[in-house]
């Protein structure tokens, strides 16, 4: 999984078997991830998984119990005050100081870590409707949320660690959010964007890195991670599917009477759709759809399933 | 599951609707409910309070009895307790002429207590009240069938009745000393309305400011206010002046317990509860859950451009504080300094009448420079209190989730650490000096310029290392044992109260009283500047702030 964009240089963030507990609880246990220069990747677990504590380890917030950690090429807790010149964070449950404003948050944030372009900070603040005038105790959960993204977004900096930022924010805003990470990634930057939502890393991320129980159960591109999954077929036929039922890689075959025949609707893995399109040739196709699997459905499998299950098969996709 | 507890609180039957107070009135649905939260929340906390009063009085009913068999020994302590130090500190003195074990505790120790009680119910009021306001946790509680007063009347009903339990089992210890039944009672009693005057206190400022830490900051100034008119009335005369009288301390101590007692000065406590929950009640219809009735203005959209260091933020977070701490100190010593006016009368007529009583206390000097001396320790004793409270802001940065965003910065541990400890020493040493200072002047005022400001300047410096030691236990503590950090500077200095006020009527043994960092310090100017081990302290204290960055620098943070 290593060096997935060829001759470029260390990567952003490269973490090989990651351990953390604290007392008896086993916080990560073994986690791989790696986000190569430029790369937006998409860090997908739910809560508990272990995606805070791995992102408070890239902080120098926490010392790894064991496993090697590198971010932006230096050591995260050695070098903690020059490596967080070169990247802004955003949590995802932002506490601000409450007796400050907004603004001075933000111009607290953006000073301590460099030089900041007042202008972005206007636009900014407009794209995302945010009243700096108001005390942060004020604010709402989503605007306090606006401030951490304003105050990353105006940092010119090579990374950005982002911790389910858009939680509370409100679809719109969510959009605005998106925009920026385009631009960030447009401009080269790289991206580690801690999320549950799943469209959103479907959305811009080029690779997802899924955890659970605090290891990596699946990592790749959007496109190598759809080649272990299934497709969903819905078409009608002519002719008798019972057929199809029996080819080896369909799954939750459902036939329904049509006015033009029948229709049939399964699941196939992606290694047999060959065989499946073959079979489907001889029966008089009228129509078909094949969509490809959304990133809920590749979740959903992951825990829907027994972490030894799931663990088996990434082990059997990486092969 | 929650089938019987709706049955029983929540008004769900329009019948029970019907019940259901409605318009701006008293509204307490709920009450019992919270009521057996609160006391379930706090268990640990009121246990230690409760057990640590109770322990007290088992303490000093024994030691007194053993200390002071005889008649003589009685009547040496009532002399003492005749200078204006001692009336300052203790009470109106009642029976000195015949100085009982019950006598003694009722003009040295119900006071202190009264205090302690008071101060317990103002943070536990405002603890289940404001601080869950703005949390927002009480947002919570009122979405449910929970009536608009049943929050402050549960925590005032929760602390009222951790009073009624200390009452009665300070009542059983003195009676179980030997004391009289009538008389331990009624300072079991006393003690415990002074408590729950102060409950209706917290109910009060709850309502006026947004924060439990503004509010609290004001309950305790009442209870300031409160503690220096019993002060300065019975300085003024024998038993006490009108001053004395405007005071619930004042009238807990004229119920003349063990010496003639009377019980109607308890009548007074109990109408001021009813007044001032009254007007609590009042102010609580008058505003929005969440809202103090100091509303807030927008502020700048643009940061000052020194706002750019975590220095300057810490100081921007606490500069508030600090500054009406500042002014309230300063005013209450510049009162106190005015009242080396009386020590000097008090002299002059002692002087006059018996010389002999005046060698005892060493003349002018010791009078005076005890008076000085005292007022300088309690200073630096409520100095400390700051600096530890100051300490602990930064505990209360990391877990609040503000510590998080400010070391992803290009911010190291150490130079986060050194501005939290840089703005909290400020704070400590400019309320230092502002005792200093302000007795100074408070004495000048009224045409006292002996001892000078040198030697008052002199006598608050000589506190810097032991105040050092407080700053530093509260910050090793935070670095290595963070759960620690609260809990253990605050006994401490409680010990240091106890220590340097019944020190000497107990006479600790010096192995104990070396825990409390100020008993090395001299007491300027009864003592020699030298006198003390400054030496000792500075190096505890510089072994304690060097822990602390050490310690800070290898923790995990794992709050978010």
């Amino acid at each position: 999984m290593t060096s997935t964009t060829p001759g470029a240089a260390a990567p952003a963030i490269e973490i090989h078997d990651l351990h953390k507990s604290f007392g008896a609880v086993n916080a990560l246990d073994g986690l791989d991830l790696t986000v190569g220069v430029g790369e937006v990747a998409g860090f997908l677990g739910p809560n508990g998984a272990g995606k805070s504590t791995t992102i408070r380890v890239l902080l120098g917030l926490l010392r790894a119990d064991a496993g090697d950690v590198r971010l932006l090429g230096g050591d995260p807790w050695a070098d903690a005050v020059p490596l967080h010149r070169r990247l802004a964070y955003v949590p995802g449950d932002v506490s601000l100081w409450p007796n400050l404003t907004g603004g001075e948050v933000i111009d607290l944030l953006t000073r301590l870590r460099g030089p900041a372009d007042p202008r972005r900070r206007a636009e900014l603040l407009e794209r995302f409707e945010l009243d700096p005038t108001k005390k942060t105790r004020t604010y709402s959960k989503g605007n306090r949320q606006k401030v951490a993204l304003v105050a990353a977004f105006a940092s010119d900096v090579e990374l950005l660690v982002l911790d389910e930022p858009t939680s509370g924010l409100d679809p719109l805003m969510e959009a605005v959010f998106t925009d920026y990470l385009r631009e960030v990634k447009a401009q080269g930057r790289s991206v580690l964007l801690s999320s549950h939502i799943l469209h959103e890393v479907e959305k811009v991320c080029d690779t997802v890195t899924i955890i659970r129980a605090g290891r990596a159960v699946e990592s790749g591109t959007l496109e190598e991670l759809r080649h272990l999954t299934r497709s969903n077929v819905d078409t009608v036929v002519t002719g008798d599917p019972a057929a199809i039922s029996r080819l080896p890689g369909v799954h939750d075959l459902v036939t329904q009477p049509n006015g033009q025949g029948t229709r049939v609707r399964f699941d196939v893995d992606a290694d047999h759709v060959g065989g499946v399109l073959a079979a489907l040739g001889q029966l008089g196709v009228r129509s078909f759809t094949a969509a490809p699997p959304s990133l809920e459905e590749l979740f959903m499998r992951h825990y829907g399933d027994a972490p030894d299950a799931s663990a088996d098969r990434a082990a059997a996709g990486a092969r | 599951m929650t089938a019987p507890v709706a049955a029983s609180a929540l008004p769900t039957s329009p019948h029970a609707a019907a019940r259901a107070p409605r318009g701006s009135g008293v509204d307490l649905t709920g009450t019992a409910h919270l009521l057996r939260f609160v006391l379930r929340r706090d268990r640990v906390r009121l246990a230690v309070w409760v057990g640590s009063i109770t322990l007290m009085y088992v303490y000093f009913v024994g030691a007194l009895s053993a200390l002071y068999t005889t008649p003589a020994e009685r009547q040496s302590r009532a002399a003492i307790m005749g200078t204006p130090v001692s009336t300052m500190m203790a009470g109106p003195g009642y029976g000195l002429d015949d100085y009982t074990i019950g006598a003694m505790l009722s003009n040295e120790i119900i006071g202190w207590v009264a205090i302690a009680l008071a101060i317990l119910n103002v943070m536990q009021v405002v603890r289940n009240t404001r601080a869950e306001e703005e949390s927002g946790r009480a947002e919570l509680v009122r979405a449910g069938v929970v009536g608009r007063n049943a929050q402050a009347a549960a925590a005032f009903v929760a602390v009222v009745l951790v009073d009624a339990l200390i009452g009665l089992l300070t009542t059983g210890v003195m009676i179980g000393g030997g004391l009289e039944a009538p008389d331990s009672l009624a300072v079991g009693l006393s003690t415990a309305l002074v408590g729950v005057v102060f409950a209706a206190v917290g109910v009060v400022v709850a309502q006026v400011t947004e924060h439990a830490r503004g509010a609290t900051g004001l309950g305790l100034a009442v209870l300031g206010v409160v503690y220096m008119a019993r002060a300065f009335g019975d300085m003024q005369a024998t038993h006490g002046s009108w001053l004395s009288w405007t005071s619930p301390i004042g009238w807990a101590q004229q119920m003349r317990a063990f010496v003639d007692l009377r019980w109607w000065p308890l009548a007074l406590h109990v109408v001021l509860v009813v007044v001032v929950l009254a007007v609590g009640v009042a102010l609580a219809s008058r505003r929005d859950l969440g809202a103090g009735l100091v509303a807030q203005r927008p502020g700048r959209a643009q940061a000052a451009p020194a706002l750019r260091s975590p220095f300057a933020l810490a100081w921007r977070q606490q500069r508030t504080a600090l500054l009406w701490w500042t002014v309230g100190l300063g005013l209450m010593w510049t009162a106190s300094g005015t009242y080396l006016e009386g020590v000097e009368e008090m002299f002059t007529e002692v002087a006059a009448t018996s010389p002999e009583v005046l060698e005892l206390f060493g003349g002018r000097e010791q009078l005076v420079g005890g008076f000085l001396a005292v007022m300088v320790l309690f200073g630096m004793l409520l100095a400390a209190g700051y600096g530890i409270a100051a300490v602990l802001r930064a505990r209360a940065e990391e877990s609040a989730g503000r510590l998080e965003p400010m070391l992803a910065l290009p911010v190291s541990r150490g130079r986060w650490l050194g501005a939290q400890l840089g703005v909290a020493t400020l704070g400590t040493v400019v309320l230092a000096v502002t005792t200093a200072l302000t007795l100074w002047l408070g004495a000048a005022l009224v045409g006292i310029t002996d001892p000078g400001l040198g030697t008052h300047v002199e006598a608050a410096v000589a506190y810097l290392p032991g105040l050092a030691v407080y700053l530093g236990l509260t910050a090793a503590l935070y670095a290595w044992v963070p759960r620690a950090a609260a809990p253990l500077p605050w006994a401490l200095l409680a010990f240091g109260f106890v220590a340097g006020v019944f020190g000497p009527l107990l006479d600790l043994p010096s192995a104990v009283t070396a825990v409390d960092p100020f008993a090395a310090v001299p007491r300027v100017p009864v003592e020699d500047l030298g006198a003390g081990s400054l030496p000792v302290l500075a190096v505890v204290a510089a072994g304690l702030w060097a822990l602390a960055f050490v310690g800070f620098r290898r923790r995990d943070l794992p709050v978010g």
